[in-house]
């Protein structure tokens, strides 16, 4: 396989879905009317696809897209169909604005759309799809195998999403400085939700989208370079996605990360992920996706180092536990305690935050695995057998049950003697 | 403890899905049962056909009475039961959790009180 042509065709699918995007987020800024706009467009990557191969590819390709989608859209709302179906008068209501746009210098407002679909107005599981859909193009269909939804019921949600976008006319506007803080928070975890999928019972797993889905994070770093959260979260994903491959071995067992072998793991990736570290921390402002990204950076030094750094790690969590408490984070806390302060330190705190979360603790499969591990090391070996039971009900992936089984097996013999 | 995870939808009209999300959503469904029994845990799994098929018989007012249709008329019908066997309601949360009807319907999950194995009501 040529890589140099693998690159030219990934990098061809990159800036199509650029294009993509940044046309989208002009075409429907005025109306808030997405679905008019994507029609329109799709019209237009219609007519380049029967016209181009003939006529040759314009000079300015996006700039022909955004005239020829302009058109469809201003014919459309001069359509007669408009005028039955909406009282609106189309010299006074069509997106005028278009007429205006300079298609040789296409301004980007991707921000603006990407706010828009992580509105606090739209419901929070359709941020992600919304963007993924509108922000990269991709189909209903594609992002409904993401989510494990069939691509009518994808579709009909977006619909009604983007409907409810035009209605409440949500504005494609960056917000002032009092409200940006949080609509940019809720902009970070949509994209965030891009790669993650953050069961209840099992803790956060890789989601299966196509791996363009990668480039939301980036995208957002070129739309807010200052953000030092938007550089921590796309290290984030790169760090989680580098090392994903080494997650089973070559016969499909399950591989626990400081057991993995550092040259299974993607170092241009790594290498990526560094560079926007160093662009968040130039920024001297934290928070939780840089704090979460440095933590797997720790990881990942142990190719480098050779060995894991677990006094650090232990800041870095009780520092993410100030800035974001979770029920996954206090069982990484915990687990890490351990490792510092000796297993009887971690299940102490393991157990005081089983307490303090209730029911949901109780069938979180990470809390169940971390303190059958504990309760080994400790030598309580009954106790750690049934709590080792209780983890494996609760795994749902086969290669991480085995594990868990091999675990629990290895501690029997050792109690054994043998 | 055995639970029944019992999947509740709206029927699709005649037509409404195309044969590739029909393809999908039978290919989630078959990950799905196939997790449940790779984890040793799947006892059976059964969707059920569109209500319309539906005989309800009884025999409470006297003689046999056999009825077209399903006993209560509900805008989401019984689509599939899974039989599962796990320690906890904890444990069949967290199956209930993934399986793929619960992101276009609900699941509810009904402990078993007794089945007949082996020749016998367990107790």
């Amino acid at each position: 396989m040529d890589t140099l042509t693998d690159g030219g065709k990934r990098a061809a699918a990159l800036a199509a879905r650029d294009s993509y995007g940044r046309l989208l987020a002009l075409l429907s800024a005025a109306t808030s009317d997405i679905e008019a706009a994507a029609d329109a467009l799709a019209d237009a990557f219609e007519r380049a696809v029967r016209t181009w191969p003939e006529q040759g590819v314009p000079a300015n390709p996006d700039g022909w897209l955004l005239a020829v989608a302009r058109n469809r859209l201003r014919d459309w709302w001069r359509s007669a169909e408009v005028r039955r179906t909406v009282a609106l008068d189309p010299d006074l209501d069509a997106p005028a604005h278009l007429d205006d746009l300079d298609v040789d210098a296409i301004p980007d407002r991707r921000l603006e759309l990407m706010l828009v679909c992580a509105h606090p107005a739209i419901d929070r599981t359709m941020h992600t799809p919304l963007m993924l859909n509108t922000v990269l193009g991709f189909t209903a269909a594609q992002v409904g195998r993401a989510f494990s939804m069939p691509a009518s019921t994808m579709a009909t949600r977006l619909v009604r999403a983007k409907k409810r976008i035009k209605a409440a006319g949500i504005p494609f506007r960056i917000p002032d400085r009092d409200a940006l803080p949080a609509r940019m928070a809720a902009v970070l975890e949509a994209v965030y939700g891009v790669h993650v999928i953050d069961w209840s019972t099992t803790g956060p797993q890789a989601r299966p989208v196509p791996s363009e889905a990668l480039h939301l994070a980036d995208v957002l770093t070129t739309l807010v370079p200052g953000d030092p959260e938007a550089h921590g979260l796309a290290a984030l994903v790169q760090l989680s996605t580098a090392r994903a491959g080494a997650r089973t071995d070559g016969r499909g067992r399950f591989v626990p990360l400081d057991e993995q072998d550092p040259a299974r793991w993607d170092h241009e990736l790594i290498r990526r992920a560094h560079e926007h570290l160093r662009a968040a921390h130039a920024h001297g402002r934290l928070g939780r996706f840089q704090v979460e990204a440095a933590i797997q950076a720790v990881h990942c030094a142990r190719s480098r180092t050779g060995g894991t750094d677990w006094r650090t790690l232990l800041d870095l969590h009780r520092v993410l536990s100030d800035l974001a408490p979770s029920l996954g984070g206090g069982v990484a806390l915990a687990a890490v305690t351990a490792e510092v302060e000796g297993p009887a330190s971690g299940l102490a705190l393991l157990d005081a935050l089983a307490a303090d979360a209730g029911e949901p603790a109780r069938r979180f499969q990470p809390a169940r695995a971390a303190r059958a591990h504990l309760l080994g090391r400790l030598g309580r070996g009954d106790e750690a057998a049934a709590e080792y039971d209780r983890a494996i009900a609760l795994t749902h992936d086969p290669a991480e049950r085995e594990h868990l089984r091999r675990q629990q097996s290895a501690l029997r013999r050792r109690e054994d003697g043998l | 403890m055995r639970y029944a995870l019992l999947m509740h939808y709206q029927e699709p009209g005649d037509g409404e899905l195309s044969p590739e999300i029909v393809a999908e959503a039978q290919r989630a469904f078959d990950a799905y049962a196939k997790a449940l029994e790779q984890a040793g845990v799947l006892h059976s799994a059964d969707v059920l056909r569109p209500s319309d098929g539906t005989t309800t018989v009884t025999r409470r007012d006297g003689g046999l009475r056999v009825q077209d249709g399903p006993f209560a008329e509900t805008k989401e019908a019984l689509a599939g039961i899974f039989l599962v066997d796990v320690p906890d309601l904890d444990a069949a949360i967290g199956w209930a959790e993934k399986c793929p009807g619960s992101q276009w319907g609900v699941i509810e999950i009904r402990p078993v009180a007794t089945s007949f194995l082996d020749g016998g009501w367990t107790r």
